[in-house]
């Protein structure tokens, strides 16, 4: 397994107290948690600095990492033969887990309640979580995700390893990003009779060229040419649920929206949202001879003067 | 073998979930989410009932509780005073999302 320094991650000297280590945490949680940080890499950052705290708080912990002697940070090395036997018994062979494994083992050992043995009493697996990145039509539609995770177990005599966990699960229709869904019972394996954890999915919704999602409602773009707008116009419009013709009135203006009822999102039983076509009116940036002299024609038989009130202030 | 597909349940106001649960999923002590209900951060379907039961997406604020609770140190108290901005600052969030959606 690869060195972590744990003391350089906090910024603390090895002879550090308690009080020091506790202050350099608390410092860096406040610039890297990744729910305050707009640091690049402030999650990464963050994690490692939670796994160094947890250890180092914890004087049985810190004594167990001090033993492990003093490498560069990325080294590859293994405790020492005697290790095991003083803080890890049961942990046999050291593969396939990482540094932080090492402690939770000796966390489990512990108990939650600080007394007794991991082996006599029921432990809850651990919750998970997982970041799971999905297109729109997945979200409208629902879908099956396949996920691949890396979970720590127990084994009976008290070490933990590191297992792949593969969980498939149907995400419903309707999920918007930025929601949390939970599949009970998929997280790490309890031991002694203790419950199974859950896993969390951190749903991701990719955005679409097209549609913007709040909720169940859905917007799109309706560029307009200006005479379509003044005229009304038919418009053959891409829906998630299938194209529709949507029929824009005479003298629609720009910013209107024009709704399509039941056109949304869907979720669970509930009524699905609506679509909202937002009006915007395009001019062509180019246009021909025959075409401006219609223009002027338009402009000189016209008295329609949108900016007549602006003038009328101006004029005061 | 094939893994069996499991259902990912939605944390809504439809879907209920145990006292023990949100206990579970906070990482507090009982005593200390019975402080968060007092102070209104947690709110059971029915509290005079025997047994509390929550509506679902409260699990996704016990979490939040977990996080500050276990990255920051804070206590009960602490914790509420901040779910109280979390909870604003995701509001704003829906806010923005809505103006955004709608403006292009």
């Amino acid at each position: 397994m690869k060195y972590k320094d744990y003391y350089a991650i906090l910024g603390v000297k090895r002879d550090a107290g308690a009080d020091e280590i506790k202050t350099a945490y608390r410092r860096l949680a406040r610039k890297y948690h990744p729910d305050v940080s707009k640091e690049k890499d402030a999650e990464e950052k963050f994690k490692e600095m939670a796994e160094a705290y947890e250890t180092l708080k914890d004087p049985e912990k810190r004594a167990a990492y001090d033993q492990l002697g003093r490498h560069q940070s990325g080294e590859e090395f293994r405790p020492p033969p005697d290790w095991g036997e003083h803080f890890a018994q049961g942990q046999g062979a050291f593969d396939d887990i990482d540094l932080s494994d090492l402690f939770a083992g000796i966390a489990g050992r512990q108990g939650r309640g600080g007394g007794g043995r991991r082996a006599d009493r029921p432990m809850a697996g651990s919750d998970y979580e997982a970041v799971v990145r999905i297109s729109f039509e997945q979200a409208f539609h629902g879908t099956e995700v396949d996920l691949e995770l890396s979970v720590l177990e127990w084994d009976p005599d008290g070490g933990v390893r590191r297992v792949p966990h593969r969980v498939k699960a149907r995400i419903p229709r309707g999920v918007t990003d930025g929601e949390k869904l939970r599949v009970p019972g998929k997280g790490g394996k309890g031991a002694n009779g203790g419950p199974d954890g859950d896993l969390y999915l951190d749903i991701e919704v990719q955005t679409h060229p097209f549609y913007r999602v709040d909720g169940q409602d859905l917007y799109v773009d309706l560029p307009l040419a200006p005479w379509e707008a003044v005229l009304g116009t038919s418009v053959k419009l891409p829906t998630p649920a299938g194209a529709v013709t949507l029929k824009v009135a005479a003298g629609t203006r720009a910013g209107q929206r024009l709704r399509l009822a039941g056109r949304g999102m869907a979720r669970g039983k509930s009524t699905p949202g609506h679509l909202y076509a937002m009006v915007r009116i395009e001019v062509p940036t180019i246009i021909d001879d025959k075409q401006r002299k219609l223009y002027e024609q338009l402009a000189e038989t016209s008295n329609f003067t949108p900016h007549a009130q602006l003038e009328q202030e101006a004029a005061k | 073998m094939s893994a069996p597909t499991d259902d990912a349940v939605r944390l809504d106001s439809v879907t209920e979930v145990t006292w023990t649960q949100l206990v579970s999923a906070s990482g507090l002590t009982e005593g200390e989410l019975r402080e968060l209900v007092q102070y209104g951060a947690l709110v059971p379907r029915d509290p005079n009932a025997p047994t509390w039961t929550f509506e679902s997406r409260w699990l996704v604020v016990a979490r939040t509780v977990a996080h500050l609770h276990h990255d920051f140190e804070l206590d009960a108290h602490a914790v509420s005073v901040v779910l109280s901005y979390v909870e604003r600052i995701s509001e704003l969030e829906a806010e923005v999302r809505k103006l955004r959606a709608q403006l292009g």
